[in-house]
C-alpha cells in the first residue's frame, strides 16, 4: 500500500461499514439474520488472516482459539451464571491464555511443522471437549440459555436474541476488529510482520526479535478468533464441539485464501462468498459441495491471491 | 373526485378488439391456478412444513429415509384432506447434519420459507444447536431425534419430540428382559461420546432396579479404528456384552470381537442404531447370530404385524426385510423412520385441535401439543401405542426386542410403555410462549 492513501482505504472501510449498517435496514428477515452470522465468523477469519496473511504462518488449528472463546463465554454463563460482558471477557481471556500457550510451544517450529503441530493441538482440545462432556456437553453441545443471554445496563437491557439487537452486536464486534486489524495493518508492528513473512532470517538480521514478534501475532490472531466465538456463543446460544473440529481450522483458510490474504476486506469477503454458494447451491442439489469445490478451483486459476489480492495486484495497489 | 374521468370509459379509446382481449386475458388470468391459490389464500393455501433433512454429513442414510417417510405420511395426509382441510407442502432444507448450518436452516425456514412448522431433525447435536433458533423466531419444532435433550427440557417450549420415544426410557425399558433372560452381570461397550454416554449414565440404575448389575464400563475413543485392545479389559464373569458402538467402524469392531471370543462367548445385547441402514448379512457380521437388539419399530416384517403396520411399510416403500422396494441392497433405517410418519399424524393433530389457520397460531399450536395425552395404535400410529407428557414435550411408546436368527431380526419381547416411564426432569409448560 502506498503511502499516499491512508484517506482511501478509510474511507473504503468507513464506507463498507456504513454499508453494512445500512443493509440492516433493508435486508428480508433470513439474509440479515445470516449476515449477522457471516460478520461474525469473519472476524474469525480476520483473526486468522492475521497470522497467515501478514505473518505467513499457515495454522490448522485455529478452531483451537475459536472454541477457546466459544467454550470460555459459554461455561461462563451455564455453568456460573455470569453476565454477558462477564463471559465475553472470560472467552476472550481464554483465547489469550490458549494462544499464548500454543504460541509459545508451536513456534518452535516452521513451515509444515508449524501446519502439523497446530491441528495435533487442535485436535487435543477438541478430544478434551469430548473427555469433559459432563461440563462441556461433549459432541452434543449446549445451548446457551435465552434468558441469560440479555445485556444490563443499569435499568435497561439488552436481548441479544432480538435479531436487531444480534446484526447490532455482531457489527459492532466485526467494526471494531476491522479498524484493529487494519491499524494494526498501518502500523510499524504490521510491517515486521509482513517482513517476517518475506523473509525472517533477513529481518532477524536487521535486529528485530522475530519470535516474540511472531507470537504477538499468534496471540493477537487468537484473541481476535476468540472474540469472534465468544459473540457466536452470546449471540447465537449454543456451544458444540463441531466449532473445534478440524472443519473449522480449515474454513477460516479457505475464507482468507478467497477474499484475499493480507487484505483487511479479503476475510469478509471470502466467508460472505462461501456462504452464500453454499447456500444457494444447497437449494438444488445434495452435491453441492462439489460445486463449492468447482468454484474454489476456478478462484484459484483465475484469481491466484484471492478476491482482493488480486483485485489490489491488478487495479487498486493502495487496498490494505 | 372527477366522476365523469372515473366512469366515462368510451372517452378513453377503448375498441372492441382491446377490451375482448382485455377481458379474455382476465378470465384465463382467474382460472390460472396461481390465481385461484391467491384467492383463497386463507382457507386452502398449503400448511408449509420445514422440514430440516440430514441430505449430507454423516447423518445422509437416516436423512434420505426420513424424507421416503415424510413423503410417504404426506402423501397419505393429503389423499385424506390434508390438515383442516388444507394441503400441507414440504420444503426441505440441507443441514448438512451440522449444528451451525442447522441453526441458519431453522432461520431460513421461519424468515424466508415461512413455513409453519420445522420437523424432521435426527441427530442430537443438530437438535440442540438449532433449538435457540427455534426458540428465538416461535417456531414450532418437531424432532425425530430419540435424544434425551427434549426431555430434560433444557431446550425451550417450541421443541417437541411426540413421535419416537427418547433414549433414557428405551434404555430403561430393556432392563428387565436383560436381566430376566440374558444375564446379570453386563459389561457395557460404548462410544465415548454423548450417544455412549446416555448408555452409560441410563443402564445402571435401571439394571439395579432389577437385580442385576453392570460390572464393567468400557468406553472406546471415538478416533478408535482396531478395537481388540480393549476386549481383554472385559471381565470374565460377564454374562452379557451391551454395545452401543456406531459408525464405520461398527463391522470391524464385531468382526474382531468374533475372533477375540470365538464360539465361546457372552450374550450379546445392542442397539440396532450401530446397524441402521447396514444389512444384517453383511460379511462380519456372522458373529451376531443369536444375539439380540433393541428395534423401536422392527426392521423386518412379522408375522404378527396390524394391519396399519403392513399399509405404513406398503406406503414407505419397504420389503419384508426393511429394505427399499425393488433394491434389496437399500436398508432402511426403520427402527427410526416411523417418527417422521407418527410425528407428522401429531402435527396434523395438535394443529386440528388449536384450529390452526396460519403462524399467528403458533403458540395455541404449541399448548394444543402439549395438551395431548396419548396416541392408539393404528394407521397414524402404526409403530405401537404411546403417551405423551405435555410438560416435557417427549411421548413414550413401546420398544422391541429382537434376535438375529437365519439372517434376519425376529422381534422376541415388546416392552410395556410403563417400562420406559421416569420421573418428569422439569416443565416446559412454565417458560413463556
Amino acid at each position: 500500500m502506498s503511502e499516499a492513501s491512508p484517506a482511501k482505504a478509510y474511507a473504503l472501510h468507513l464506507g463498507v461499514i456504513a454499508l453494512l449498517l445500512a443493509l440492516s435496514f433493508v435486508l428480508p428477515g433470513y439474509y440479515h439474520g445470516l449476515l449477522a452470522r457471516i460478520m461474525v465468523l469473519a472476524v474469525f477469519a480476520m483473526g486468522y488472516n492475521m497470522l497467515f496473511g501478514y505473518a505467513g504462518l499457515l495454522s490448522l488449528g485455529h478452531a483451537m482459539f475459536f472454541g477457546a472463546g466459544l467454550y470460555g463465554a459459554g461455561l461462563a454463563i451455564i455453568q456460573l451464571g455470569w453476565s454477558v460482558p462477564a463471559a465475553f471477557a472470560a472467552g476472550l481471556g481464554c483465547g489469550v491464555v490458549v494462544s499464548l500457550i500454543i504460541g509459545l510451544l508451536a513456534l518452535r517450529t516452521t513451515g509444515v511443522a508449524f501446519m502439523i503441530v497446530t491441528m495435533m493441538f487442535a485436535q487435543v482440545f477438541y478430544l478434551l471437549i469430548l473427555y469433559f462432556a459432563t461440563w462441556t456437553g461433549g459432541d452434543q453441545g449446549q445451548v446457551v440459555p435465552q434468558p441469560a443471554r440479555v445485556l444490563e445496563f443499569g435499568a435497561t437491557s439488552l436481548d441479544l436474541t432480538n435479531p436487531t439487537v444480534r446484526y447490532m452486536s455482531a457489527l459492532a464486534l466485526f467494526t471494531i476488529v476491522l479498524l484493529i486489524t487494519l491499524a494494526i495493518v498501518r502500523s510499524r508492528y504490521g510491517r515486521v510482520l509482513v517482513a517476517i513473512r518475506e523473509n525472517e532470517e533477513r529481518t532477524k538480521m536487521l535486529g528485530y526479535d522475530t519470535f516474540s514478534n511472531k507470537l504477538m501475532a499468534v496471540v493477537v490472531s487468537g484473541a481476535i478468533c476468540a472474540a469472534s466465538g465468544a459473540a457466536y456463543a452470546l449471540l447465537f446460544g449454543y456451544v458444540g464441539s463441531s466449532f473445534a473440529s478440524v472443519q473449522y481450522s480449515i474454513l477460516p483458510l479457505l475464507w482468507v485464501l478467497l477474499g484475499g490474504a493480507a487484505t483487511t476486506l479479503g476475510p469478509l469477503l471470502g466467508t460472505l462468498f462461501m456462504y452464500y454458494v453454499i447456500d444457494v447451491t444447497s437449494g438444488y442439489t445434495s452435491a453441492y459441495l462439489l460445486i463449492v469445490g468447482i468454484a474454489l478451483i476456478l478462484l484459484v486459476l483465475f484469481f491466484p491471491k484471492g478476491i482482493l489480492g488480486t483485485i489490489r495486484q491488478r487495479w487498486l495497489g493502495w487496498l490494505p | 373526485m372527477d366522476k365523469s374521468k372515473t366512469f366515462n370509459l368510451p372517452r378513453t379509446g377503448l375498441s372492441r378488439r382491446t377490451a375482448l382481449k382485455g377481458l379474455a386475458g382476465g378470465a384465463g388470468l382467474a382460472m390460472a391456478p396461481g390465481f385461484v391459490r391467491y384467492s383463497q389464500a386463507q382457507s386452502s393455501a398449503p400448511i408449509k412444513i420445514g422440514f430440516q433433512s440430514h441430505r449430507t454429513g454423516i447423518g445422509a442414510a437416516y436423512g434420505r429415509w426420513y424424507e421416503k417417510t415424510t413423503a410417504a405420511a404426506i402423501k397419505a395426509i393429503n389423499a385424506a384432506g390434508g390438515i383442516n382441510g388444507r394441503p400441507v407442502e414440504v420444503i426441505i432444507e440441507d443441514d448438512g447434519t451440522d449444528p451451525g448450518r442447522g441453526a441458519e436452516v431453522v432461520g431460513k425456514f421461519a424468515t424466508q420459507h415461512k413455513t409453519d412448522i420445522v420437523f424432521g431433525t435426527l441427530f442430537s447435536h443438530v437438535v440442540i444447536g438449532s433449538a435457540p433458533a427455534a426458540g428465538e423466531a416461535k417456531m414450532p419444532y418437531f424432532v425425530v431425534s430419540e435424544g434425551h435433550h427434549v426431555a430434560s427440557t433444557k431446550l425451550n417450549r417450541y421443541v417437541f419430540q411426540p413421535g419416537i420415544t427418547d433414549v433414557k426410557s428405551q434404555i430403561q425399558s430393556m432392563a428387565p428382559w436383560i436381566a430376566a433372560n440374558a444375564g446379570k452381570k453386563v459389561t457395557q461397550i460404548f462410544p465415548d461420546f454423548a450417544f455412549g454416554y446416555d448408555h452409560r449414565d441410563y443402564l445402571p440404575p435401571a439394571l439395579k432396579a432389577q437385580g442385576a448389575e453392570v460390572i464393567a464400563q468400557i468406553a472406546i475413543p471415538p478416533t478408535e479404528s482396531s478395537f481388540t485392545k480393549y476386549f481383554p479389559q472385559i471381565p470374565a464373569e460377564t454374562e452379557v456384552i451391551y454395545h452401543v458402538m456406531v459408525g464405520p467402524a461398527v463391522l470391524t469392531f464385531v468382526k474382531e470381537l468374533g475372533e477375540f471370543y470365538g464360539s465361546n462367548r457372552p450374550q450379546l445385547f445392542g442397539f440396532i442404531d450401530s446397524l441402521e441402514a447396514v444389512d444384517i448379512n453383511s460379511p462380519g457380521l456372522e458373529f451376531l447370530d443369536g444375539s439380540h437388539f433393541w428395534e423401536g419399530s422392527p426392521r423386518y416384517a412379522q408375522p404378527d404385524d396390524s394391519a396399519a403396520q403392513k399399509a405404513y411399510r406398503a406406503a414407505v416403500g419397504i420389503d419384508d426385510n426393511g429394505a427399499a422396494v425393488g433394491d434389496p441392497k437399500d436398508v432402511s433405517t426403520a427402527a427410526h423412520m416411523f417418527g417422521c410418519w407418527e410425528t407428522l399424524y401429531v402435527v396434523k393433530k395438535a394443529m386440528e385441535d388449536a384450529g390452526y389457520k396460519g403462524p399467528e397460531d403458533r403458540a395455541k399450536l404449541v399448548e394444543a401439543t402439549e395438551a395431548l395425552t396419548a396416541f392408539a395404535e393404528g394407521p397414524e400410529h402404526p409403530q405401537g401405542p404411546k403417551t405423551f407428557n405435555g410438560k416435557i414435550h417427549q411421548c413414550f411408546g413401546i420398544q422391541n426386542i429382537s434376535k438375529v436368527e437365519g439372517g434376519k431380526l425376529k422381534v422376541v419381547h415388546k416392552t410395556k410403555i410403563e417400562d420406559g416411564l421416569y420421573e418428569a426432569e422439569g416443565d416446559y409448560t412454565t417458560q413463556a410462549l
